[in-house]
């Protein structure tokens, strides 16, 4: 059986990597994918705040509607610095129809969800699992 | 600024940049990630055309 890998030889790594976008891989001397994660990432972000996507915040209620604001915040907050930058510097679109919008909320997580598979192979490539 | 995308504009790019990491972060080898995300981007067009055939062929 495969012994757990060591805290501080991933966390640094996968930390980074939420933070900065393709970072993970920089840090681990992957810079080709590294950039092509963050060009991936950070374009998937860009474009959903041109199209005015909303970003959730985490709010309660029936199970649907936990399940999406919940998921959907964890999913923004995901993108690691962007979030944080776009937050701080008072973005604020309110929810409203149309599909621009909505491709952009759409794109604002997916940018989100592509960094956690990015961090993810960037715990395997820290523990030894992968190259 | 703002950005205008039509519904093929949007799912193109959206599949663009999400074939590109699935290839990253799948295979091992760098022929290999280029072949997959190239079967992925390949797959979602093919399913943006198939939905949209779909939707058009159920709505009457």
């Amino acid at each position: 059986m495969d012994q757990a890998p060591s805290v501080g030889k991933w966390l640094p790594a996968v930390a980074l990597a939420w933070l900065i976008p393709g970072g993970g891989h920089f840090l681990l001397k992957r810079p080709g994918r590294g950039a092509l994660i963050a060009l991936s990432v950070v374009a998937m972000f860009l474009m959903g705040l041109m199209m005015r996507g909303f970003l959730f915040q985490p709010q309660g209620g029936d199970l649907l509607t936990t399940v999406i604001y919940y998921g959907g915040f964890i999913g923004d907050l995901m993108s690691g610095i962007l979030y944080f930058i776009t937050v701080w510097l008072g973005y604020a679109q309110p929810d409203v129809a149309g599909h621009e919008h909505d491709y952009g909320t759409k794109f604002l997580v997916a940018a989100g969800l592509l960094n956690i598979l990015a961090m993810v192979d960037v715990f395997e490539i820290a523990a030894g699992k992968k190259d | 600024m703002k950005m205008n995308l039509s519904h093929f504009e949007a799912s193109v790019l959206f599949a663009l940049f999400t074939s590109i990491v699935l290839g990253i972060i799948t295979k091992k080898t760098d022929r290999e990630r280029v072949r997959y995300a190239a079967y992925c981007f390949v797959c979602f067009i093919a399913a943006i055309f198939g939905l949209g055939w779909l939707m058009y062929l159920g709505h009457g």
